[in-house]
């Protein structure tokens, strides 16, 4: 046994890609996950970055089960999900949950608050009577900070920030243990970000929550996060503390990624120095050999190409990175102002 | 001489809920090469305003009740003629909007559609519109141009469409270009690459910019001065040193105090509590004094109206133009 509550071991999710009308054959394979390693602690906060296309999402649904990875293992509190199967596996659900980015779609437009909170506490614990649901559903309401008096509204009633409180309630009315939130506040405003941010905060405090939370903002995932681990292209290339991979990134994409973040401050805006990736990320059906960074990479050599690097830390620390010149590089992001 | 001043501009959207005030008397003006950054959170009036200027409000339901926009000295935007306009607009004044996925063609060659402007406007040969075609989007950072003409936008990633947006845009040397959140599709490091481009070629050409942005600090870099928008009106404008460093209304302290990164870790953030206010009500006083923590008695009941507290500085906080408040 581990002492990890949410241990990962080398998840590969792959999507084939078919062609032909009469004879369906797959030309290739779109490696959204591939051989990702990951544990968690319970109640740790756990931030996943990355653009969009580098697999936050997939990796996100495949540790949930909601898709069913390739290969590879997820172990919940040591129970291994990815060998569970039919009902076992659904009633295991009430231990991890998702709260998913819109909340306009994640809602059915024809349930009250009330109708959607009850049949998520009676999927799981069919005993629940009448009288209980109610003031159950109540207290639900108030946890996440909504009236009770909007028990009986419909979705198009709630602005967005109120329907990313219902769907958090949603998320927690079976008492989950592991969270994922997928952008979850990425569809919402600047004032009302910072509402469900404290609340997914407090919530994760309050109920011991493991709480992956999945975004690519990195100012929101600095804040909010334990950990941080950088994903690209399917692979997880940084992982450490919140503070240390924002101040003192090792990877070069992680620099690069952190020196485009935008601060509001219009003078150090101004004097700092961006290191501007060229080209876009490259596609997931065939990424490039050796690093899946190196052709975009400002630091590149040849190896870079020949071999995929491993995990590896400067200091035996939990700050690790996978880059083969992470020894010759300045940690840090190089002329900051 | 400014090449565009706005004045008390108000659009309106009439629907069966009622009128929604989108833009409720907006004054501005913007000088020539000038970058002006314009703020707000969704519903707050600053892509309608800035749509009402160049007639792309669907009326109905919108119209535009009243105001002026003088252009370049002499024509007003929002009461010239339909055709004086379409000499302006595309020509002189050009737009990127945020979705580069929803404002291309689908079905159109990248290069029919961006030669488009060049056919329309300046009567080219199409031969020589296509060499210029090419040029626009060598410039934009565009590889192996000459055979991307002929690509479609879906063979395009994002970034790159938005790059295809902005050759199209600047293809006729415009005099302004309005951005509506150029970058808020795009990943970061993609975001990066874009402004520099705009602010490279605002270089070239000399050109105005308006960006509008729900993006304190993406218009932090890049603008000369702000507009910060709430609910209809503009509530704070100046330069932009003095927006971020010397904020004087409380609903732009709020903003800047609620973007996450600034507190130490485990702290809570700032909230402004409660939601914007529905639009379709009146509103009497500050649109802004049920949220806000400064709040007294009168702010509830007495019109707000923009007004200078320092040279180039305006707020239109009540009790700052009143008491002097610091906040």
């Amino acid at each position: 046994m581990s002492d990890y509550f949410l241990e990962i071991k080398d998840l590969k999710t792959h999507f084939p890609v078919e062609r032909g009308i009469f004879f369906r054959h797959e030309v290739g394979r779109v490696k959204a996950v591939d051989g990702v390693n990951l544990s968690q602690s319970q109640g740790e906060i756990l931030g996943l970055v990355g653009e969009s296309g580098c697999g936050k999402s997939t990796l996100g649904r495949s540790i949930l089960q909601l898709i069913r990875p390739s290969s590879g293992e997820v172990m919940l509190d040591g129970k291994s999900l990815t060998r569970m199967q039919g009902e076992a596996l659904r009633l295991a659900r009430a231990d991890f949950q998702m709260i998913f980015q819109d909340p306009f779609a994640s809602l059915n437009p024809r349930m009250t608050v009330l109708d959607a909170l009850s049949e998520a506490m009676l999927t799981h614990n069919k005993a629940l009577s009448e009288q209980e649901l109610k003031p159950t559903v109540t207290g639900l309401m108030k946890r996440v900070g909504l009236s009770p008096q909007y028990l009986r509204k419909y979705p198009h009633e709630f602005s967005g920030g109120q329907r990313q409180r219902i769907a958090i309630a949603r998320a927690l009315a079976v008492n989950p243990k592991l969270l994922v939130a997928d952008e979850p506040v990425s569809a919402l405003d600047v004032s009302i970000q910072a509402q469900i941010i404290n609340l997914l905060a407090q919530l994760a405090k309050e109920m011991d929550l493991t709480l992956i939370f999945i975004s690519h903002d990195l100012s929101v995932v600095k804040h909010i996060s334990d950990r941080i681990a950088v994903m690209y292209l399917g692979r997880i290339v940084e992982l450490g503390p919140a503070e240390e991979v924002f101040s003192n990134p090792l990877h070069p994409y992680t620099k690069a990624l952190v020196s485009a973040v935008p601060t509001a401050d219009p003078h150090s805006e101004r004097q700092r120095k961006r290191i501007i990736l060229p080209g876009d990320p490259p596609s997931a059906m065939n990424p490039p050999p050796g690093c899946p960074f190196h052709p975009r990479c400002p630091y590149a050599i040849n190896d870079c190409s020949q071999t995929l690097p491993a995990f590896d830390s400067l200091d035996g620390s939990h700050h690790q990175a996978s880059c083969i010149r992470l020894r010759e590089l300045e940690p840090g992001v190089p002329n900051q102002a | 001489m400014p090449l565009l001043t706005v004045e008390d501009l108000k659009t309106s959207f009439h629907t069966r809920e009622g009128i929604t005030a989108a833009v409720n008397g907006v004054s501005f003006r913007i000088e020539h090469g000038e970058t002006l950054g314009i703020v707000g959170e969704s519903g707050s009036g600053k892509s309608v305003g800035c749509y009402s200027l160049v007639d792309l409000i669907p009326r109905p339901p919108g119209k535009i009740e009243s105001g002026k926009a003088i252009f370049d000295n002499t024509t007003d935007l929002l009461s010239c003629s339909h055709s004086t306009l379409q000499g302006i607009r595309g020509k002189r004044i050009a737009m990127i909007f945020q979705d580069p996925m929803t404002s291309l063609n689908p079905y159109m060659r990248i290069g029919d559609q961006l030669i488009e402007p060049l056919l329309i406007h300046f009567d080219m040969k199409r031969k020589q519109a296509i060499r210029k075609g090419i040029e626009a989007l060598e410039e934009v950072g565009i590889h192996d141009a000459e055979n991307r003409m002929r690509s479609f936008p879906h063979e395009f990633s994002g970034g790159m469409r938005q790059r295809v947006m902005i050759a199209m845009a600047l293809i006729t040397e415009p005099d302004l270009l309005i951005a509506d959140e150029p970058t808020t599709a795009l990943d970061v490091t993609v975001q990066a690459q874009i402004l520099e481009l705009i602010q490279r070629e605002q270089e070239n050409l000399g050109m105005a910019v308006i960006l509008i942005s729900h993006d304190l600090a993406v218009v932090s870099g890049f603008c000369d001065r702000v507009n910060i928008m709430y609910a209809g009106r503009i509530f704070e404008t100046g330069p932009t040193e003095e927006i971020f460093y010397n904020p004087q209304h409380p609903y732009n302290r709020a903003l800047q105090k609620s973007i996450p990164g600034l507190q130490a870790k485990g702290e809570e953030l700032y909230t402004i509590k409660g939601m914007p206010p529905d639009l379709s009500k009146r509103v009497t006083g500050c649109p802004f004094s049920s949220r806000c923590e400064y709040a007294v008695d009168y702010c509830s009941q007495e019109p707000i109206r923009l007004a200078e507290t320092s040279p180039g500085h305006s707020t239109a906080c009540l009790r700052v133009q009143k008491e002097n408040l610091t906040v």
